[in-house]
């Protein structure tokens, strides 16, 4: 067997680690705000707001404009290609707005997925090809962080055997190719919630998965401690028809991580995959009580979950920007809370909070 | 909505009543062979005081019939203190209390039916027949599962029962004494002190290891045994096994067979002795073990290990950590990498994060359960022929950096073998590993053959004389290690002649 050719010197590797590090520091979590138009799409017809690109940049700016204290709560925000590039009001772009707040801003850097054939309608994820060049320049452009979203599911036959390698081969590709650009990859192979399975195989199935993925990082000579994992919380199917507290999710997270993320690994945010604003932080909050040892940090890195509120307040207004920032800065605090286990239940927000956000079968 | 079942539960239930409904009946009992009362359907049910056990159900159609059914979200529990506890339970939703949600009211001791649903403000009654009838057919409904669940490998119990005996083992300041020697290592270690390779005197010298006081208790929480020393008896007649577990260790047997050679490599090799492994640790378990060993062998060299040499020996690693927890024994996973050769320290640990990578991937392909195993692996240390030297903080770094990156938390223990490191030497070194500054979530202790067996059997040399201060020799190093594996041991400061002597053989063989 050859020798060890170092994929990293150990300044890359002390580079990539802190940044790792700072995103998940003191209860702070990610800001996911990097939908694809399509889905942005989504999101706007359901407050009845046309999808310009002006819209979109609209409403990603008052995210972005809010009070420097989003700091304290907020350590990165994952951004889309064209907002990495938008301005706001002012002409002053988004990212150096972020990064003034001492934000970490990161890049979403897969394109999408595709179908895996003969298969139960698996799909693997594509983006490989001249990775590395738009990692280079999405460096020099400000970013210091990636996203790559893997899609499995529980179904007849799923997840197979070929989906599970194929995509953890990918994501491990994409977090070699990351690292030799200077970017921490955030790798997150999310197990979906649609079906009608329980939480017990859910967890079986996230068990599997996670350690698929460990073995192909591994297997990529990927430097764990320059990573961070996005996974779905290990709860029961959209269908089933068992209800679970947040403990159990917890017990049930907490227990699958524990047999598969080595401690290496800096931290673990948690994508909110369709949970109501509310559940999502009731979970998170439950996850950094659950007793068992837990290496890493637990944190979040939440679309739907953080920004829901604030869409429904905005409407498409600009006078309703105190009312967006607000509903913005709420969230973001009881998710940096729920982080470091903190978090008091208020009794029942506005009904955007615990209306569920499922969307079958959801592609970003 | 909650069930009980059997006539009364027991007083020290939770009776706190929060919203929930809760139904008394009596089923209809069919007797087993062994005396067991069981339900004339599928059922998991619990011993002793309310645990329950919850099934994931649909719930029933709204019906008119006499007997409602729950609401909606119901979930059906099931207890009955005078019940035993079924081999394969069901897996639960999670470790939680073991409290059904929603709490409890009884509303016991009557035959008659009574229950409260939430979202149903009023009692009421139905002949138990009925309910019985619709609850059957509730019970018997087809559940729609749409992918067979896992095969859960072990039960809850069987479990809770490895897990225990794994952290018994590696109670904080405790660590493992391997005394495995087979009948050929044995003979290379009384030949170096001038002793015939008899049973006898390989009893002699267990028996002066054994004979130590309850000085070890506190710092030895488990002994690995040879088949041949596990039937064997001290001079009053009283059997290895006994004396160890009398005070309190946890008795452990190898179960390997030796190494076998890998045709096309470079000298590499497998292990076996997975033929009738089942029922080997059946027996096992029976006189008195509650954990094994199992020791693969890998090499640094030009092109060693080789992916072949990694994979299959991990797979057999993980075929017998599987059998030894079908048969409720603790599996301690040994992947050693031969410190043989003149590779540098960030070779070894390159080599070793490959190695235990494949190995906790193939324990999760074969569904081992990872809290009831421990690893023994080698500490990450440069080729003995490496020219040059580390300290040892930078092998306790090295060490703990490639276990964060291979060992899920979920891992009770590591208990490293020495690997002809010298006495001092392993002391102090698991020692720095113990201080080391990065996180550790799993105990760092020893499993050491040699390392605590060097000095006494130096001491010893075949005179049963000797035997006294023998076993002093051991209760020292062990006492030593004990403290180690606390980060606690302030190094000897003396050139004690075996402490200190490396007791490196090349390519050894146990």
């Amino acid at each position: 067997m050859a020798h060890q050719f170092p994929a990293l010197t150990s300044e890359q590797k002390k580079a990539l680690s802190e940044t790792a590090r700072r995103i998940v520091a003191n209860g702070k979590g990610i800001l996911a705000a990097d939908e694809s138009v399509g889905t942005m799409g989504n999101r706007l017809q359901r407050i009845k707001v046309e999808n310009t690109e002006e819209n979109r940049r609209q409403f990603r700016e008052l995210l972005f404009t809010v009070d420097s204290s989003i700091s304290q709560s907020i350590g990165g925000v994952i951004l889309f290609h064209e907002t990495l590039y938008q301005k706001d009001g002012q002409g002053k772009l988004f990212r150096d707005i972020l990064k003034e707040k001492g934000i970490v801003v990161g890049i979403k850097l897969d394109q999408g997925v595709a179908p895996l054939a003969g298969t139960n309608k698996e799909t693997t994820v594509q983006g490989l090809d001249g990775l590395s060049e738009r990692c280079a320049q999405y460096k020099k452009d400000g970013a210091d962080f990636g996203k790559w979203r893997a899609v499995l599911k529980i179904d007849n036959q799923c997840p197979s055997h070929l989906a599970i390698q194929e995509n953890a081969n990918t994501l491990a590709r994409y977090a070699s190719i990351c690292q030799q650009n200077g970017l921490v990859p955030i790798v997150e192979p999310e197990v979906i919630p649609d079906g009608s399975h329980d939480m017990e195989h859910c967890q079986y199935v996230t068990e599997k998965v996670l350690a698929a993925v460990y073995k192909a990082l591994n297997d990529h000579h990927v430097y764990l401690e320059g990573t961070l994992l996005k996974p779905n919380m290990v709860t029961a199917g959209h269908a089933c028809t068992k209800k679970y507290t947040p403990e159990q999710v917890a017990m049930a997270t907490v227990t699958a991580l524990h047999r598969t993320v080595p401690a290496a690994v800096p931290g673990i945010c948690f994508l909110s995959g369709g949970m109501s604003e509310e559940d999502a932080t009731l979970n998170l909050n439950a996850i950094n009580l659950c007793p068992l040892p837990k290496p890493w940090k637990l944190s979040f890195s939440y679309g739907r979950a953080l920004q829901a509120s604030a869409l429904a307040a905005w409407g498409g207004k600009a006078e309703n920007k105190k009312a967006t920032q607000e509903a913005f800065m709420k969230r973001a605090l009881a998710n940096s809370q729920a982080a470091k286990g903190q978090y008091v239940h208020m009794g029942s927000s506005g009904s955007a909070s615990t209306q569920s956000l499922f969307t079958a079968s959801y592609t970003y | 909505m909650v069930i009980v079942y059997g006539d009364s539960p027991s007083s020290d239930q939770d009776s706190s009543p929060t919203a929930s409904t809760v139904l008394c009946i009596r089923p209809p009992w069919q007797e087993s062979e062994q005396g067991h009362f069981l339900p004339r359907w599928p059922f998991r049910w619990c011993l002793g005081s309310a645990r329950w056990e919850e099934d994931s159900l649909q719930p029933p159609p709204r019906s008119r019939q006499s007997v409602t059914p729950p609401h909606r979200r119901a979930s059906v529990g099931v207890a009955s203190p005078r019940t035993p506890v079924l081999g394969g339970g069901v897996a639960r939703a999670g470790r939680g209390r073991p409290r059904p949600p929603g709490g409890v009211t009884y509303l016991c001791g009557s035959r008659s039916l009574i229950y409260r649903s939430r979202g149903w403000n009023r009692s009421c009654r139905g002949s138990e027949r009925e309910l019985f009838l619709w609850l059957r057919s509730y019970l018997a409904a087809d559940r729609t599962v749409t992918m067979p669940h896992s095969y859960p490998a072990l039960s809850a119990e069987q479990k809770k029962e490895l897990s225990d005996i794994a952290l018994r083992i590696v109670a904080p300041g405790k660590g493992i004494l391997a005394a495995d020697e087979s009948v050929g290592s044995m003979a290379k270690r009384l030949s170096q002190i001038g002793v015939e390779n008899t049973e006898e005197n390989r009893r002699l010298y267990r028996q002066v290891l054994f004979s130590a006081d309850d000085r070890v208790k506190k710092c030895i929480g488990g002994v690995i045994f040879f088949h041949e020393t596990l039937y064997q008896k001290d001079d009053n007649g009283v059997p290895f096994v006994r004396t160890i577990q009398d005070k309190g260790i946890v008795v452990g047997i190898k179960v390997d067979k030796g190494v076998v050679p890998l045709a096309g490599t470079d000298g590499e090799t497998t292990t076996q002795g997975l033929d009738g492994l089942s029922e080997r640790c059946a027996q096992y378990k029976k006189d008195g073990a509650d954990f094994a060993k199992w020791r693969c062998v890998l090499k640094i060299s030009e092109r060693t290990p080789s992916a072949l040499a990694i994979l299959e020996n991990a797979n057999v690693l993980a075929r017998y950590a599987s059998i030894c927890q079908q048969n409720g024994i603790v599996p301690i996973v040994e992947p050693e990498i031969l410190p043989d050769g003149d590779h540098d320290l960030k070779r070894c640990q390159y080599v070793t994060e490959k190695v235990l990578a494949a190995v906790y991937k193939a324990l999760s392909d074969h569904h081992v359960y990872l809290e009831g195993t421990l690893l023994k692996p080698n500490m990450v240390t440069p080729g003995h022929a490496c020219a040059i030297k580390y300290s040892p903080e930078e092998i306790a770094m090295a060490t703990v950096t490639a276990l964060r990156r291979t060992v899920p938390p979920a891992v009770p223990g590591v208990t490293f073998l020495s690997g002809g490191q010298s006495e001092e030497e392993a002391s102090l070194n698991l020692n720095a590993i113990n201080r080391c500054p990065l996180p550790r979530p799993w105990a760092l202790t020893f499993s050491y053959g040699r390392a605590l067996q060097a000095s006494a059997l130096n001491a010893w040399r075949g005179q049963q004389d000797n035997a006294g201060a023998a076993t002093e020799e051991f209760i020292k190093r062990a006492e030593v290690n004990g403290l180690a594996a606390q980060g606690k041991y302030e190094g000897s400061g003396e050139d004690g002649g075996a402490a200190v002597q490396s007791l490196y053989i090349a390519n050894h063989a146990y």
